[in-house]
C-alpha cells in the first residue's frame, strides 16, 4: 500500500502539491509513482523562473529502464527547483514527499486547487488502476 | 590472479611495447610547428601477446550465434556464412579506395549494382540505394525521401502515423525531420484498428509507417486496405523491413501497396551483427519517389558502371561516400548462393520454426495472441508462478547456454518477451530450447528462489544497472 | 547453397505438430493473389561456385599505388586485427542487451570510448556512429539541442561530404546552415568574426581540414564561446590526433569525426568508424550507445550499456537521435589497433607527415605549384597543368596521384588532393616522379 498524506492534494498523472500560507506550492511525485518506476536515475529539474500551466510537462524523471513526465499540478511561476535531486536521485524514491519534493511554484489561481483530488480521491485512483 | 574484468590500460608497462614502425628514409622538410603538436601521448603500452591474450579473453567472454540458439526477437540473429567473411577479406576489395572507385573499382561497382538489382527483383521495388549504414539510418534517410516528396508537390502534411507496436527508431525518425508521431493503436488479434486509422486519415498525413510482418510476428490481414486508405489520401506507405526474413521469396513488399522500405543486410541477409555493427540498411522505392534518392546514384552505361550525381531533385547525401562496402559485398554472395527458390526456403523454415515452438510453448506460457505466427511471436510472464517476471525467465535461459529473446518489446504487450528461432536452428535445438522454458517454468513452481537469482553460471552475474545510471564511469581512469 | 539444418522430413513433421497441412497454410494471411511470385535472380551457386564468381569479379578491379586520401586513408593494418576481430564471439554477437554475457563486447567499447577520449581530449565518447559525416551531423543536432539555437556555421574547408550530410541533415530538421569560405586553405576567421552572431549554436571547423592543413581551433573556439555558441572541431584523419594537439586542449566543446584510419580498411569507403566525444555537461544529450562501469552481485567489476533513457528504445520520438546498430565491430579493430601500437602511435603519424612531406618536397622540385603555405597533415594541395590528363595517364602507369578538386571547388581548377602515409615508400614517391618527369 502506498504512503498518502493527509494532508495534500494530487493529481491523476500522480503528481503532490502542498500548499503553503503565502500560496506557493511545493510539488514532487507521489509514493505510488516512484514505486511504479523503480530506481530512479535521474531527475531533469525545470528553469526557475519559467510560467507554466497546470497540466504542462515540467520535469522528466528517469529510471534504468523508463522516461516519465512530470506535470504541473496548477498553473503558475516556477520559483525555486530542488538541486539536491541532481547528486542524489534516489531521494525520489527514500522520501517523495519530504526531501524529495521537485519544484516550488507559485501558484496563478487558487481556484484551480479545487480541481485537484484529496487523499481519499487519490486513494481511490490509485486503487482503480489508471 | 587475472581479474575478469582487467582493461588493457591495466596492463600498461613502460619497454614492452615492441611495435615497429618502418622508417621512411628520408628527412621531412616541413615539420609540424611545436604549438601544433600534443604533449605527450597517454596510450598503454602492451606486448603483441598481452593484446592477444587480453582479447581472446574478452572474447570468450561473450555469447554469440556461433556459441549457440539466439532467439533475439526482430533481430534475426541466423547463422552467418564464413564464405561471406572470406570474399569480405580479399585484398582485391579491401585495399580499393572509394574516391578512385570509378577507374579502377569496376568490379566493387559491379557488385553494388548487382545487388540493388536483386533486391528491386525480391521487392518489387524501382530503384535501391545502399548508402544508409543500418536500418534506423534507412528509416531516417526514407522520411527524408517523404519529406521532399511533399515539398516538390507543395503539399504541407507534417503528421506521420505510427502503430503503436512500432520500434522505438521508427518515431524516433520522424521526429528528427520534424514530422509529428501520431500513433494509431493494434486492435485485440494484432492488426492495425482499422478504424482508428479511417479516423486519423486527413490531407495532413504524410505517411504510415508499418513493419510487416509486424513487431508481434504476425501477418496484418488488412495489409491492403491500409495501402488503399494511405493512397486514396495522397499519402505514402513506408515498409520497415526488419522483419523480412518471414516474407522474403512469399511475397514482394511493392506488391502489398508499400511504396518506400528498408531493408536490414545484418538481420535477412546473414551479414554479422558484429556486436553492435557495422550493419546496412539499402532502402527501396517506387518510380515516382526515384528523383529523391539520396546522391550519388550507382548507374550503369555502356557495360560501365558510374556514379550520377545529376540528381537535381535528391535529398542529398546521407553518408559519405558509398556505405558499408564490405557489408553490402556479404549480402550479395549470400543472395547469390541462394537464388530466388533458397530465399524463400528461408522464409518457410522461419516460419515453419517459429510456429513449431509457438504450438510447443503456449501449453505453458501465456500467448497473447494464438493465431498463426510468422517468422517471431510474443510470449509473455502473466499467470507465471510466485511472480516470477520476463526477466528472470531470460537471465535463466543463460545458465542454459541460450542467448535470451527479445524483453520488454513491443510494448503493446506487457512483460513481452519476443522469440525468433530463425530458420538456421534445426528441430533438436528448438526442441532442447522446449524443454529448457518447461524446465524453467517447473522451477518458478518449485523452486522461485533460483530464478530470482539468476543468471548463476554466467562470467558475471546481476549487474548494476542503477549504479551505472546514477554515477556513470564511461572511461577507464587509474 | 543452403544453410537450412532441417530435412522435408522434420518440415513435415513439424508442421503436422503445429497442425498444418503444409508450409503454405502457415502463410495463409499473405493475400492469394500476390503470394509466391516470380522473383527473378540467377540460379544458386554452390560455395565454391560463388567464390569463384567473387574471385573473378574482384579481379576486375585494379591495384595500383595509392596516393589518395580524402576523408579515407591507406594505413597498415596489423594481422592482430583481423585475426582477433574474426573471433565469432566477437562479431556474431549482437548489441549487449544481456551484459552477463556480453562483457568482452562492453569492455571493449568501454576501452574504445577511454582511447577516443585520450586522443580527442574529451570527457566523454560514445560507443560509435555511422562515420565522420553523420557523426557531425548529430554534433550538430546536438548542439542545437543543448544551446537552443538554430543557426550554424561550417567552414568550407570541412570535407565536402560532410558539408554536403549536415545540409541534408539541417534541411531535414530546419536548421539554417551558412558556409564560413576559406582564405588561404584554412578558415577565414577574420570572416568568421564578421558573420557570427548570439544567434548561432555552433561553429564546425575541421582540422587538419579537407585541403591537409591545420587549422586554429582555439582561436575559432574562442570566436565561438564569445557569442555562447560551440566549438565542433571534427577530423577526416584519426591518425593526426596521434600527434596534433588535440580539439579538447584546444577549446572544442564537441570533437567527432572519422576513425577508419584505426585498424580499418578504406575498402570503397565502408564500413566505417564514426567517432563523437564531447565534453562532461553534454553527458544527457549526446547521442548513440554508452558502456559505463559498474559491478555486478558479487561485486566484479563489470561493464553494461548505460543512460540508455536518451535513446530510441526508450525515448522514442524524443529520444537523443534514432541511432541503433553502429559500427560496433569497427570500434573493435580500432581498439585492438590502438592496444598493439600504443603510444607508437606518434611514430606513425610522424612517419605519415615525413612521407607527404617529401612527396610535396619532389612535386615541388618538378615545378608544379604548392597551392596553400600553411603547415599541413599527411595532405596537400599541389597544382598542375592539365591535372586531370595527367592524372589519366599516371593510372595507366600504375599510380593514382590524389583527388581532382575543381568538383567541389570550381576555383581550384587544376588541383590536386594528394595524400601519404606511412604506406608510402621513398622508392613509390621516387618512382612516381620518373613517371611525371616522362608525362
Amino acid at each position: 500500500m502506498s504512503n498518502i498524506p493527509e494532508n495534500l492534494k494530487y493529481t491523476k498523472t500522480h503528481e503532490w502539491i502542498d500548499v503553503q500560507d503565502d500560496y506557493t506550492g511545493i510539488c514532487g511525485i507521489t509514493d505510488h509513482a516512484q514505486e511504479m518506476l523503480t530506481d530512479i536515475v535521474f531527475v531533469e529539474l525545470p528553469e526557475v523562473g519559467i510560467e507554466v500551466k497546470s497540466g504542462e510537462q515540467v520535469a522528466v524523471v528517469e529510471s534504468v529502464k523508463a522516461v516519465s513526465d512530470v506535470y504541473a499540478p496548477v498553473s503558475g511561476r516556477i520559483v525555486e527547483v530542488n538541486k539536491t535531486l541532481e547528486d542524489s536521485p534516489d531521494l525520489l524514491n527514500s522520501d517523495p514527499y519530504g526531501k524529495g519534493w521537485i519544484f516550488k511554484i507559485d501558484i496563478k489561481d487558487k481556484h484551480e486547487l479545487d480541481e485537484l483530488m484529496d487523499a481519499a480521491q487519490y486513494a481511490e485512483h490509485v486503487a482503480s488502476g489508471e | 590472479m587475472v581479474s575478469t574484468m582487467q582493461t588493457i590500460f591495466s596492463l600498461h608497462k613502460q619497454g614492452r611495447n615492441k611495435y615497429t614502425v618502418p622508417q621512411f628514409g628520408a628527412e621531412s622538410y616541413d615539420p609540424i610547428p611545436q604549438h601544433l603538436c600534443r604533449g605527450e601521448l597517454n596510450l598503454a603500452d602492451v606486448s603483441e601477446v598481452d593484446v592477444v591474450r587480453h582479447y581472446r579473453r574478452l572474447s570468450s567472454l561473450n555469447f554469440g550465434v556461433d556459441n549457440g540458439m539466439y532467439p533475439l526477437g526482430s533481430c534475426t540473429m541466423k547463422y552467418n556464412p564464413k564464405i561471406n567473411d572470406a570474399v569480405a577479406s580479399l585484398p582485391q576489395f579491401t585495399q580499393q579506395h572509394p574516391a578512385t572507385i570509378e577507374e579502377l573499382s569496376q568490379g566493387s561497382l559491379h557488385i553494388m549494382y548487382s545487388l540493388q538489382e536483386m533486391l528491386c527483383a525480391i521487392t518489387g521495388m524501382k530503384q535501391f540505394t545502399l548508402m544508409p549504414a543500418a536500418g534506423a539510418h534507412g528509416e531516417l534517410t526514407s522520411v527524408m525521401i517523404i519529406k521532399k516528396y511533399f515539398e516538390t508537390k507543395g503539399e504541407k502534411r507534417n503528421i506521420i502515423l505510427i502503430p503503436d507496436s512500432a520500434h522505438g527508431t521508427n518515431p524516433a525518425s520522424v521526429a528528427m525531420c520534424g514530422f509529428t508521431v501520431k500513433e494509431i493503436p493494434s486492435n485485440s488479434d494484432g492488426d492495425v484498428d482499422i478504424d482508428a486509422l479511417r479516423a486519423a486519415m486527413d490531407n495532413n498525413v504524410a505517411a504510415m509507417m508499418l513493419t510487416c510482418p509486424n513487431t508481434l510476428g504476425l501477418f496484418d490481414r488488412n495489409i491492403m486496405t491500409i495501402a488503399d486508405i494511405l493512397h486514396s489520401n495522397g499519402a505514402l506507405f513506408y515498409c520497415d523491413g526488419a522483419n523480412l526474413n518471414a516474407i522474403v521469396g512469399k511475397v514482394r513488399p511493392a506488391d502489398l501497396g508499400f511504396d518506400i522500405m528498408h531493408v536490414n543486410l545484418h538481420k535477412t541477409f546473414s551479414t554479422p551483427h558484429g556486436g553492435g555493427g557495422p550493419g546496412s540498411g539499402p532502402i527501396g522505392v517506387v518510380e515516382k519517389l526515384t528523383p529523391f534518392m539520396p546522391v550519388p546514384v550507382i548507374a550503369k552505361k555502356d557495360n560501365q558502371f558510374y556514379l550520377d550525381y545529376e540528381r537535381p531533385q535528391s535529398i542529398g547525401r546521407v553518408h559519405s561516400y558509398y556505405g558499408n562496402f564490405l557489408v553490402m559485398l556479404r549480402a550479395y554472395t549470400y543472395i547469390v548462393m541462394l537464388g530466388a527458390s533458397g530465399l524463400k526456403q528461408v522464409a518457410e523454415h522461419a516460419v515453419v520454426n517459429a510456429n513449431y515452438l509457438r504450438v510447443k510453448l503456449q501449453k505453458h506460457f501465456n500467448l497473447p495472441y494464438t493465431r498463426i505466427c510468422m517468422h517471431e511471436f510474443v510470449i509473455n510472464d502473466e499467470g507465471m508462478p510466485n511472480g516470477i517476471t520476463t526477466n528472470e525467465i531470460a537471465k535463466r535461459l543463460l545458465d542454459y547456454g541460450f542467448h535470451a529473446p527479445t524483453v520488454y518489446f513491443p510494448l503493446i504487450v506487457h512483460g513481452a518477451m519476443m522469440i525468433e528461432p530463425t530458420e538456421t536452428e534445426h528441430r533438436d535445438t528448438l526442441d532442447a530450447f522446449v524443454d529448457t522454458m518447461i524446465a524453467i517454468k517447473n522451477e518458478a513452481n518449485t523452486n522461485p528462489e533460483v530464478l530470482k537469482a539468476a543468471p548463476h553460471t554466467t562470467p558475471v552475474r546481476k549487474v548494476d544497472a542503477v549504479l551505472a545510471a546514477r554515477k556513470p564511469v564511461l572511461k577507464w581512469e587509474e | 547453397m543452403s544453410f537450412l539444418p532441417n530435412s522435408d522430413d522434420d518440415i513435415r513433421s513439424m508442421c503436422n505438430e503445429i497442425g498444418a497441412n503444409s508450409v503454405e497454410d502457415l502463410f495463409v494471411d499473405i493475400p492469394s493473389k500476390v503470394k509466391n511470385p516470380d522473383i527473378q535472380l540467377p540460379s544458386p551457386l554452390s560455395e565454391q561456385e560463388a567464390m569463384h564468381s567473387l574471385l573473378r569479379i574482384a579481379n576486375t578491379n585494379k591495384r595500383v599505388c595509392s596516393l589518395v586520401g580524402g576523408g579515407i586513408y591507406h594505413h597498415y593494418v596489423p594481422a592482430v586485427v583481423d585475426h582477433l576481430s574474426s573471433r565469432s564471439e566477437f562479431y556474431t554477437a549482437y548489441t549487449p542487451y544481456q551484459p552477463e554475457v556480453s562483457q568482452g563486447t562492453l569492455a571493449a567499447i568501454f576501452e574504445f570510448q577511454t582511447y577516443m577520449c585520450r586522443l580527442t581530449g574529451m570527457d566523454i565518447a560514445n560507443a560509435s556512429m555511422y562515420d565522420g559525416a553523420t557523426a557531425l551531423a548529430e554534433a550538430v543536432l546536438m548542439a542545437v539541442r543543448t544551446t537552443r539555437k538554430n543557426n550554424v556555421l561550417c567552414s568550407a574547408a570541412v570535407h565536402p561530404h560532410y558539408r554536403q550530410v549536415l545540409a541534408t541533415y539541417a534541411w531535414a530538421s530546419n536548421i539554417s546552415l551558412q558556409i564560413v569560405p576559406y582564405k588561404n586553405g584554412a578558415t577565414d576567421y577574420n570572416e568568421l568574426s564578421h558573420i557570427i552572431n548570439d544567434t548561432v549554436a555552433c561553429v564546425v571547423v575541421q582540422s587538419p581540414n579537407f585541403f591537409g592543413v591545420i587549422e586554429d581551433i582555439e582561436k575559432v573556439a574562442h570566436i565561438a564561446h564569445e557569442h555562447k555558441a560551440l566549438c565542433i572541431a571534427t577530423f577526416t584523419e584519426a591518425m593526426s590526433l596521434g600527434l596534433l594537439k588535440s580539439p579538447g586542449e584546444c577549446g572544442a566543446d564537441i570533437a567527432c569525426g572519422e576513425g577508419q584510419s584505426f585498424g580499418n580498411y578504406p575498402a570503397n569507403g565502408g564500413p566505417l568508424l564514426g567517432i563523437l566525444a564531447c565534453k562532461k555537461e553534454f553527458m544527457r544529450t549526446i547521442p548513440g550507445r554508452l558502456i559505463g562501469k559498474t559491478v555486478d552481485e558479487d561485486g566484479r567489476e563489470c561493464y553494461v550499456m548505460t543512460l540508455q533513457t536518451r535513446e530510441q528504445h526508450i525515448r522514442r520520438e524524443r529520444a537523443t537521435s534514432n541511432i541503433c546498430t553502429n559500427e560496433g565491430l569497427c570500434a573493435l579493430r580500432a581498439t585492438i589497433y590502438l592496444g598493439l601500437v600504443g603510444n607508437r602511435l606518434v611514430e606513425i603519424a610522424r612517419t605519415n607527415h615525413t612521407a607527404a612531406s617529401y612527396c610535396l618536397e619532389q612535386l615541388v622540385n618538378l615545378g608544379y605549384e604548392r597551392v596553400f603555405d600553411a603547415s599541413f597533415f599527411n595532405e596537400f594541395v599541389i597544382k598542375i597543368n592539365n591535372a586531370k590528363d595527367v592524372q589519366n595517364k599516371l593510372m595507366d602507369n600504375g599510380f593514382a596521384l590524389g583527388i581532382l578538386l575543381e568538383t567541389y571547388y570550381p576555383e581550384l581548377s587544376d588541383c590536386l588532393l594528394v595524400t601519404a602515409t606511412e604506406c608510402t615508400t621513398k622508392d613509390d614517391i621516387d618512382t612516381l616522379v620518373k613517371l611525371l618527369q616522362t608525362i
